[in-house]
């Protein structure tokens, strides 16, 4: 790189907008709404999609009599096993697709720009290693009732793990540094990684391989309306949390001295988004098991939308995660119906070309 | 310019009344860092280290490598607490006089436990090389420096944008505006990082190394752009490799080396400073000063011992 001469840099030209990254207030609203209308949209043609034969006026009918609003629109009661497949079947499976989805896109925001890090997920910290060990022991010991908890209990104790290896790694070096972070995360997850592979091959059997296989890779198919509360609660107190943090995030784009410059409690800033991030991720992966590429594909490609400016960023990534999670569970159980792919696979068969794309882009820009 | 009042303030000049305004070991002037210690691992970098930089000049931090010149810089922005010592600002006349005068009497401000936001507000700091992967605009990382002055919650209003644009107009790089900071050149980020620093409408600005890796035209725009703030009343604090561009920029110098007791090997006004009896013993060279034939300012050359 070479520098530039500086004489003539008093003559300014005239300035081009509309470049990339820069998004103004009107374009952004633009986006939200455009988003919003797109999830909505998905919820009610998803739903349809699928071997019933039901049209997206069906979905709507039987939401709209579920709902309380069958009499005020004058419309009379749906088809029983209309009803059933929509209120019982795939919406909850749908509902719990969108929160998910949205949940790991905004934590992926969150930790690739806390963690400076553009290959940092939710699971960075070793949050769904810990996570499916937890589910694979209770797999095995034929539990499945209590598997959320514990799901949530091992991805827990992994953070917890990862947290005191790195501040006792960090000790004496200035704290504890993302780098390091990111490296004791690694071990946790391998460690996890071998005491799953551990359980499965000694005591897992017959059908409990392709149980523990199928969370492993992630899954919305057993899911329930209590799935919808927990992953939809966590996203609307957890998510929208994380998302109000869009100037705190833009505060460290230079990095951890330049947001401390700023004024920003950086230790403070990380240690409490961090702690969101997993408790969102605990929630979700206790439930959909672990998903991957989400919450690292989002992120980039939503950046390339409308640049790296996270007020924009976070909720627009939130919005288009679940729109994506919904239609990549919805190829989940088509294409090869009636057999039916962990979500994990379709999300890592598009996330890995997407992500070459979008590597390949990045290299062929700068 | 524009009129909006944080701008104004930094182009208001001089507003504290200092009594000796070329004297290069006042206390009672400026920004001072008294006593400061810090370790890292057991390992003493600064220790009881005096710094002073007067209102309204350019003073260098000068002094070998590993000699805690980044360190002192980030113990006075604030980015590291020191484990002892002081650092404080004289001449509050800030139009919010939110922080009451020290125990001291005069009005002099302690940076150390004044609240991070307003810190934020009244000191700047341009780090070496800070870089960025993520695809932002110049004008978005000019805005960055509006941080401290709005509510977390908000986004950049009108008035942050004119004075990021006034700011980035200022270092002549108002047409890079659009570009991506990642595509520009050293030159170019260093601009836009001072222009983020201008934004943030400090009283003190802290530059590290601010002409490293830059060509000597971008140098001498840097310097000459430090000077004109100190013109208008910033204190300016750098950190510089470079003895002959001190010589040639700073009004006023302080050299660090390592082993000295209080490692402040000697300070004051660059001409007293900058001579063969001081840089000699720390560098370990032989410098011959000559005077520039236009400017009359010193011109330090070296050779080996």
């Amino acid at each position: 790189m070479t520098d530039a001469p500086t004489a003539s840099a008093r003559t300014t030209r005239p300035s081009t907008s509309g470049a990339a990254g820069t998004l103004s207030r009107g374009r952004l609203l633009v986006w939200l709404g455009g988003t919003t209308a797109a999830l909505l949209a998905s919820v009610v043609v998803t739903v349809a999609i699928g071997p019933a034969g039901l049209t997206p006026s069906d979905v709507a009918h039987v939401v709209a009599t579920r709902l309380g609003l069958g009499d005020l629109l004058g419309i009379g009661a749906p088809d029983t096993l209309a009803d059933g497949i929509v209120w019982q079947l795939r919406m909850p499976r749908v509902l719990t697709a969108a929160a998910v989805g949205a949940g790991l896109a905004v934590c992926g925001v969150v930790m690739q720009s806390l963690t400076r890090n553009p290959l940092a997920d939710p699971y960075l910290l070793g949050l769904s290693s810990g996570a499916s060990f937890g589910a694979a022991c209770v797999l095995v010991l034929g539990w499945t009732a209590v598997l959320p908890v514990a799901a949530f209990v091992g991805s827990t104790a992994a953070l917890v793990t990862t947290l005191a290896l790195a501040s006792a790694s960090g000790r004496g070096a200035g704290g504890l540094s993302p780098a390091r972070t990111v490296l004791a995360g690694l071990a946790v997850s391998q460690l996890a990684a071998a005491a799953t592979s551990f359980v499965i091959f000694w005591s897992a059997k017959g059908d409990q391989y392709r149980e523990i296989l199928s969370w492993l890779l992630g899954s919305v198919a057993g899911a329930t309306w209590t799935s919808v509360a927990v992953t939809a609660g966590a996203v609307l107190v957890l998510g929208t949390l994380l998302a109000s943090t869009g100037s705190v995030l833009d505060a460290f784009t230079f990095g951890d001295t330049s947001a401390a410059a700023l004024g920003v409690p950086v230790a403070r800033v990380r240690w409490g988004l961090l702690l969101v991030v997993a408790l969102l991720t605990g929630a979700l992966v206790s439930q959909s098991g672990a998903i991957g590429f989400v919450g690292l594909i989002l992120p980039h490609a939503v950046r390339l939308l409308v640049g790296a400016r996270h007020r924009a960023l976070l909720p627009l990534s939130m919005l288009c995660g679940a729109t994506f999670l919904m239609w990549a569970d919805t190829l989940a159980r088509t294409v090869f119906a009636p057999r039916e792919l962990p979500v994990g696979i379709v999300t890592a068969a598009i996330g890995a070309p997407v992500f070459a794309l979008l590597l390949w882009k990045g290299r062929a820009r700068s | 310019m524009t009129q909006v009042s944080d701008q104004a303030r930094l182009e208001a000049g001089p507003r504290s009344t200092v009594a000796e305004p070329s004297a290069g070991r006042t206390s009672g002037a400026g920004l001072a860092a008294e006593r400061v210690r810090w370790s890292v691992a057991g390992r003493l970098i600064l220790d009881d280290v005096d710094v002073t930089a007067p209102p309204g000049a350019v003073t260098g931090l000068l002094g070998p490598n590993g000699t805690g010149k980044s360190t002192l810089l980030r113990l006075v922005a604030g980015v590291q607490r020191p484990d002892g010592g002081r650092v404080s600002l004289a001449g509050t006349a800030s139009p919010d006089p939110v922080g009451a005068p020290g125990p001291s009497g005069a009005a002099r401000e302690d940076l150390l436990a004044m609240p991070r936001r307003r810190r934020a507000r009244t000191v700047a700091f341009v780090e070496q090389d800070a870089a960025t992967e993520l695809p932002v605009t110049v004008l978005d990382a000019v805005l960055l420096g509006r941080t401290p002055h709005r509510s977390l919650l908000a986004g950049p209003s009108e008035d942050d944008h004119t004075i990021a644009r006034a700011a980035l107009e200022r270092v002549g790089a108002l047409g890079l505006a659009d570009r991506e900071v990642t595509t520009l050149s050293g030159g170019e980020r260093q601009r836009v990082h001072m222009a983020r620093a201008l934004a943030q409408a400090p009283r003190v600005l802290l530059l590290d190394e601010p002409t490293n890796h830059l060509d000597v035209a971008a140098q001498l725009a840097t310097m000459r752009l430090v000077r004109e703030l100190a013109r208008e009343g910033v204190t300016v604090l750098a950190a510089l490799h470079d003895l002959s561009l001190a010589a040639a920029t700073c009004d006023h110098a302080v050299v660090l080396a390592p082993g000295a007791s209080g490692h402040v090997v000697a300070a004051g006004p660059v001409e007293q400073v900058l001579v063969p009896e001081v840089i000699d013993p720390v560098y370990g060279v032989r410098t011959t000063v000559l005077r520039h034939p236009r400017t009359g300012r010193p011109v330090l050359t070296f050779e080996e011992r």
